[in-house]
């Protein structure tokens, strides 16, 4: 049996704001998400050119080479606004803090065996450095997108990607003293094993092209490391040689990198899709990058593998060509 | 099992260093002026950024936990605004207009500032300041999207709310506030951090954010006074980055000292001439008023900013040029805008009324040097010219200021019935200014300002018309061309509050509500 209150009806004169009507084929009901987003960003009548950049008008879609007839169109499959965002962080942040205090109450991370212990910190901690690059990658996208359909998740992402380094800061503060982070960035600064590393990402610092950052960053760096380091490093040899307690403690990340790639997957579909030309530019942009990454990991997957390294990282690469072919990507 | 003594304890500084400043390296692969190749043009000289002090100290599990449980609750509300029809225990259907100018001419700030935060939280050097930044762009979303979110329930039922966006592009008035944060957003780094974080969140934001909410909270407006609440913590970390961002430049250089103190004096001349549209809506919009512009200005404006520049002093800091002269004005300007408004009636995408005898007495007493000896009767006389059927309406376009683009409107200083008016030529053009701040700001940048998107000019140029219309047509009426061009509803969005589509509704729905 069903209660029903009664409340005083009024139709409204209208459902949603004229852009995103424009945007959804029509005045309908529109959701939170379409309301945040949908035809947001200022598109004309400019008043004065960047100080910083002349060349480009100050909301400009050719500072990426990828065309589109519509920017909206590269819409997020997970439909995240700040409200929405930040609510399913605190819950998952709440779960993160409960291993924290699982490990921690319990002992978990003194059971680690010195060596097992070793290997967590030797290949963890130095990736805090690139998890600090990808937040500045996604601040230069946000800052350089056209379409807030882009520019909002990518602040999200910016401040996700700072979240991942402090909880392998936290990690390492758990872990050991707080002179291994020194010692972690000393490796990461000139430690052989990470110059690869360090030196893409610092190329990646230089990109101008927004699409090209946003593909780089979160789509092959992403891609390639964190099924690498967290499903097949942390998840698989470190639990198995019991270090589950480091799972424990970084279970957040291969679950927001299963999130974040919903939303990579979404906009490079629809980019890809839109024409030949952008195909050709991803595709060339996803080669390169790609060949780059795995070059760059080979020595992290070394360290952290031994011998079974070429068959992980083989794995990883397959994986992440079978996503791109799904893509429409040629990789 | 190998049982350790207890660890060290870190002190919250430096474990909060540790997940901030900790996390960046000096690029070596790429020369560092190639990562950060924003942050010197300027002449701003940074010595040292190890010295930024850490405004707060808010690592991302806290930022989400609290966030989150403010987000939890200001959609609540917002939920239950919109199923109960909250919109009807608003004061009175005057009040929507304040609403309408704060979603037109507010709002897109908030998102504009974004991308300057974004902008800034990656290219200075300093892995702190960027932390902060980052923070307070991420904030700017979340206030853009929440406004979006809570007056998403007045579009459906009210005009003038519905083509946002698309009105901050083209409508005369609304160049004013966006010709503000374009001209920061276009600006480098610091002179962003300067224009916004210090000259308008932390100066100016208690006469900008504080009345517009607090008018929401005198005039029943549940979801925008929630949102307000909500966002006050926001708000004081802004301010907060403000005061650390402005002491850590003076403190760096004195060679940093004038280059601040221009922008100081820019900014704030800037932001208080945008600030004469919140006090028009102090004044006049609010059925249930607050506070006079005037009582807020010198609470807010000539008392914690004269502390704040007696503060700044011991680094060189003098009040900023215009302060005298935008001090004179709390008499006047919020009386000049109305009354701008209400004559351009026609042209705006909000109502305008005649004020009752008790308005018109409590403008008197809250101004008794300058209501009645030059605005109540003006007032009045246009009150009764619309008793008389014969409501006003200007049709002729405004001059427009070149820096501040309001319509030259004010008065000279010392003169309340001379109207101020200055004039540069560059480079063979004339260029017109609503007083000697504006002008000043334009000959510092004039390569710049010569770029000022003038709404009026524009229109006499021919390109405020839509792609359809046939300006060579015999019946072609240029004003509704242009109207149409800015996607109003004639005879909804605009004019006269009296007899309008939005005060009948509101009186016929109300009445629905609450009688049988």
């Amino acid at each position: 049996m069903s209660v029903e209150i009664k409340a005083v009806e009024i139709k409204p004169l209208r459902n949603t704001f004229t852009n995103v009507a424009e945007l959804i084929g029509g005045d309908k009901p529109a959701s939170r998400y379409q309301e945040a987003t949908l035809g947001v960003q200022a598109t004309t009548n400019m008043h004065y050119r960047p100080t910083w950049e002349p060349e480009f008008e100050l909301f400009d879609p050719r500072r990426s080479a990828i065309q589109m007839h519509e920017w909206y169109g590269l819409k997020d499959p997970r439909q995240l606004y700040y409200a929405s965002w930040t609510i399913q962080r605190a819950k998952e942040q709440e779960t993160q803090e409960a291993n924290f205090d699982f490990v921690e109450s319990r002992c978990l991370h003194l059971s680690l065996s010195d060596d097992v212990k070793k290997l967590a910190l030797d290949v963890l901690l130095p990736l805090r450095h690139a998890a600090w690059g990808a937040n500045m990658n996604n601040n230069e996208l946000c800052s350089r997108a056209f379409s807030e359909v882009l520019i909002s998740p990518a602040i999200m992402q910016a401040m996700d990607n700072l979240g991942i380094a402090q909880y392998l800061t936290r990690l390492g503060l758990l872990l050991d003293e707080p002179e291994v982070l020194d010692a972690a960035k000393a490796e990461w600064m000139t430690g052989e094993a990470w110059q690869p590393l360090r030196h893409m990402i610092e190329d990646s610092f230089v990109i101008r092209d927004f699409m090209e950052i946003f593909l780089v960053q979160n789509f092959v760096f992403d891609g390639l490391l964190y099924p690498l380091i967290y499903d097949r490093f942390v998840d698989d040899t470190l639990t198995s040689r019991g270090g589950s307690a480091v799972a424990m403690l970084t279970s957040f990340m291969p679950m927001w990198f299963g999130q974040s790639s919903k939303w990579v997957d979404g906009v490079l579909k629809v980019a890809v899709a839109e024409s030949e030309q952008n195909k050709a530019l991803i595709s060339q942009w996803t080669n390169t990058w790609r060949d780059r990454a795995v070059a760059a990991l080979t020595p992290i997957a070394a360290m952290a593998f031994g011998k079974t390294q070429e068959t992980m990282l083989n794995e990883v690469v397959e994986q992440f060509n079978a996503r791109a072919k799904k893509l429409g990507i040629a990789a | 099992m190998d049982m350790k003594a207890t660890k060290k304890k870190l002190g919250i500084k430096e474990r909060y260093a540790h997940m901030t400043r900790g996390l960046g390296w000096e690029p070596t692969y790429q020369p560092a002026d190639a990562v950060f190749p924003y942050d010197k043009y300027e002449g701003i000289k940074i010595h040292d950024w190890d010295k930024w002090v850490d405004p707060f100290r808010l690592t991302m599990d806290a930022y989400w936990k609290y966030q989150g449980e403010k987000d939890r609750k200001l959609y609540a509300v917002i939920d239950a605004f919109a199923q109960n029809n909250g919109h009807l225990n608003i004061t009175d259907a005057r009040y929507l207009s304040a609403i309408k100018l704060f979603w037109q001419g507010v709002s897109p700030l908030e998102n504009y500032v974004v991308q300057g935060f974004a902008r800034a939280g990656r290219h200075f050097r300093g892995e702190a300041s960027r932390v902060a930044c980052q923070m307070q762009a991420v904030d700017e979303l979340r206030h853009y999207q929440t406004q979006a979110h809570s007056i998403s329930n007045y579009n459906k039922y009210y005009n003038g709310f519905h083509s946002q966006r698309h009105m901050w592009d083209r409508v005369w008035y609304l160049s004013v506030p966006k010709s503000f944060g374009e001209d920061a957003l276009t600006a480098g780094p610091f002179e962003f951090l300067i224009a916004i974080s210090f000259s308008f969140e932390y100066v100016l934001t208690n006469l900008l954010f504080v009345p517009f909410m607090s008018g929401a909270a005198y005039n029943g407006d549940m979801s925008t006074v929630t949102f307000g609440f909500s966002a006050q913590s926001d708000e004081s970390r802004h301010m907060t980055l403000g005061i650390e961002a402005i002491k850590f430049l003076l403190e760096q250089d004195p060679a940093n000292v004038p280059i601040v103190q221009g922008w100081i004096d820019k900014w704030f001349w800037r932001g208080s001439k945008v600030l004469a549209l919140v006090g028009m809506m102090m004044d006049y919009m609010l059925p249930k008023r607050v506070m006079s512009w005037k009582e807020a200005w010198e609470i807010y404006a000539e008392e914690n900013g004269g502390a704040l520049f007696r503060d700044l002093a011991r680094y060189g800091i003098r009040p900023p040029k215009g302060w005298a002269d935008a001090c004179e004005a709390k008499d006047h300007i919020s009386h000049q805008v109305w009354l701008l408004f209400y004559e351009y009636g026609g042209a705006a995408a909000f109502h305008t009324w005649s004020l009752t005898n008790e308005e018109l007495d409590w403008l008197s007493a809250k101004y008794p040097d300058s209501f009645d000896k030059y605005y109540r009767p003006r007032l009045e006389f246009l009150r009764d010219k619309h008793a008389r059927g014969e409501r006003v309406y200007q049709s002729t376009l405004p001059t427009l200021c070149t820096t501040c683009q309001i319509p030259l409107c004010f008065t000279e200083p010392g003169d309340p019935t001379k109207i101020s008016h200055r004039e540069t030529v560059y480079e063979d053009e004339k260029y017109v200014f609503c007083s000697v701040h504006c002008q000043e700001i334009f000959c510092n940048e004039p390569e710049k300002f010569v770029q000022s998107w003038l709404p009026v000019n524009q229109i006499y140029q021919g390109n405020c018309f839509n792609p359809d219309v046939d300006p060579t047509a015999p019946d072609f009426d240029p004003l509704k061309a242009v109207l149409e061009y800015f996607k109003y509803n004639l005879g909804r969005d605009n004019g006269e509050f009296e007899g309008s589509e939005d005060q009948r509704n509101f009186a016929m729905w109300r009445g629905q509500a609450s009688k049988n």
